[in-house]
């Protein structure tokens, strides 16, 4: 019985990705630019800029099926558990790596985070640690980008910069407008034997931020 | 069968047969080709035609499907086309509402109001309604910031991409005494001669041309523009038998249509290069947005739609 139970909420998970994924792409045309490495299936961490809640369908999206199988989301816990559609999103359809933000929680995040690379899994991380609101390309990075690097080198660490989402989908706004929404994959960073945390996250941010289409205005 | 059928039948037969010419054209010098050298021209060119067997099959049959397939069609084409404009113009976040709106009320009522064939509105809506509403909507949150920038790029994306897109399928609510009910015909006409104009012009210019009308933003010639009319007046006339126009009327509606369409091409030339970017977007394999493929056909819409209504329509 329980079986069968996992068994459809498996396949409705399916399901509500393909539609996820559908009314992505028909929104916004979502289009990947494979710039610095191409779609092969090997391990990575994709490391995004984080402007709005669509960055990660989004990127979800545009991965193609292969690799978006074995790509796991680095998200908070206390988003997407918030509901039971959030945690049906959270845990079915994007199979995220889920990381419980309060203090007074002590989740560590690296075990997990690890955990899920010794799997075999590919991750999403946003290493701002929260929406960018600023004018600026981005904040300064969490430590987390750097704990993993250290602790998995051979792991491709790559730079993946979602164009458009805070026009598509700023913070407060409940209709999303239909433009043109562009995944770019850079070239894979690493950290150096002998790099400072400072100078890796500085190198790592400079990385993504290169990708940043130019503003057209 | 209808009348109005068999002849889309049969034009479509006839584009088709210039399809099959080109995608044999594009085999065999694929043949030719030694094994394991690549040529991205020929790639180029094999997947445009590929891109042009699909528009040509879903524009046949948007037309069959009488008018709302032909309104339908459009629709979606206009909110490609919006959605790439919209995409390269300057934008706050206080213009977040007066966007929406566009995308999600002015195209839908300007698509209803030319459905529903009502002159009186589709040809005010945007240029009267949208235009006052819009800024005020985005007045109303603040943000002087570039307001004028930002509101003229977005009625200007509103005109372009939905105003003068809809006068296509605006086409099939003419009275047109001699036509009963196959104005269909007129958008295959229109967007046949103005097609054809501009890959002729394109194909003289590069044999024969020498003077170019604006060098710095496109490679387009004095004598490729003037072939290319005389070709699409030419094209005009042979299917003067699906109009009302009559031989010459056909030759002078089509020269028209095809001076304004190459027109409509140089002024997206110019948005093209200020904005940075070669392509509007890569919706249609191998020949970039919808935007770059109906760039002409939406200069040439309204003015070959007043024209008609002009000169022909009771």
């Amino acid at each position: 019985m329980k079986s069968i139970l996992s068994l459809a909420r498996s396949f409705a998970a399916n399901i509500a990705g393909h539609a996820l994924r559908l009314f992505a792409l028909f929104v916004t045309a979502a289009r990947a630019d494979w710039r610095g490495v191409g779609p092969e299936p090997v391990q990575r961490v994709y490391y995004a800029n984080h402007t709005s809640n669509g960055d990660l369908p989004m990127i979800w999206a545009v991965l193609p099926a292969a690799l978006r199988r074995q790509t796991r989301p680095v998200a908070a816990a206390d988003y997407w558990l918030k509901n039971r559609l959030r945690a049906f999103c959270g845990r079915d359809v994007f199979r995220g790596v889920l990381i419980d933000r309060r203090p007074e929680v002590n989740d560590n995040p690296m075990d997990k985070i690890l955990a899920a690379l010794d799997e075999g899994s590919s991750l999403i991380i946003f290493p701002e640690g929260k929406r960018n609101m600023t004018d600026d390309p981005l904040l300064p990075f969490k430590s987390g980008l750097y704990n993993i690097a250290k602790a998995r080198p051979d792991v491709d660490l790559v730079p993946t910069w979602v164009a458009n989402l805070n026009t598509i989908m700023p913070k407060g706004e409940v209709i999303p407008l239909p433009l043109i929404c562009t995944v770019t994959f850079g070239a894979p960073v690493h950290v150096a034997e002998d790099e400072t945390r400072e100078v890796f996250l500085a190198r790592a941010a400079h990385a993504l931020a290169d990708l940043r289409p130019e503003d057209p205005a | 069968m209808t009348q109005t059928t068999m002849n889309l039948a049969l034009l479509s037969l006839g584009v088709c047969g210039i399809l099959v010419a080109l995608t044999i054209l594009g085999e065999v010098l694929r043949a030719r080709l030694p094994a394991g050298q690549a040529n991205p021209v020929l790639d180029t060119y094999q997947t445009r035609v590929q891109s042009w067997w699909t528009i040509v099959a879903l524009v046949a049959i948007a037309l069959m499907a009488g008018q709302f397939g032909a309104v339908l069609l459009s629709f979606f084409a206009s909110f490609a086309a919006l959605r790439e404009f919209l995409t390269l113009t300057t934008k706050a976040r206080a213009d977040h509402l007066s966007l929406a709106l566009a995308f999600f009320a002015v195209l839908p009522l300007q698509y209803l109001f030319v459905w529903m064939g009502w002159h009186g509105m589709f040809t005010v809506f945007i240029p009267v309604y949208a235009f006052l509403v819009l800024p005020v909507v985005s007045a109303l949150r603040g943000q002087p910031a570039r307001f004028l920038i930002r509101v003229a790029e977005t009625q200007w994306a509103l005109m372009i991409c939905v105003f003068c897109l809809s006068h296509v399928p605006a086409l099939l609510s003419l009275d047109i005494a001699q036509m009963g009910d196959s104005n269909v015909l007129l958008i295959a006409f229109l967007i046949l001669v103005v097609q054809f104009g501009d890959l002729l012009e394109y194909w003289f210019g590069r044999r024969i041309g020498k003077h170019r009308i604006a060098p710095e933003l496109s490679p387009k010639t004095r004598e490729g523009m003037i072939a290319g009319l005389l070709s699409a007046a030419a094209i005009g006339a042979a299917l003067h038998w699906i109009t009302p126009f009559g031989v010459l009327g056909a030759a002078g509606m089509a020269a028209a249509a095809s001076l304004f369409g190459m027109m409509g091409h140089l002024v997206f030339a110019a948005i093209k290069r200020d904005r940075g970017v070669q392509d509007w977007s890569h919706l249609i394999p191998g020949q970039g947005g919808v935007l770059n493929q109906l760039d002409s056909v939406l200069f040439a819409a309204p003015v070959f739609y007043h024209l008609t209504r002009y000169i022909w329509a009771t």
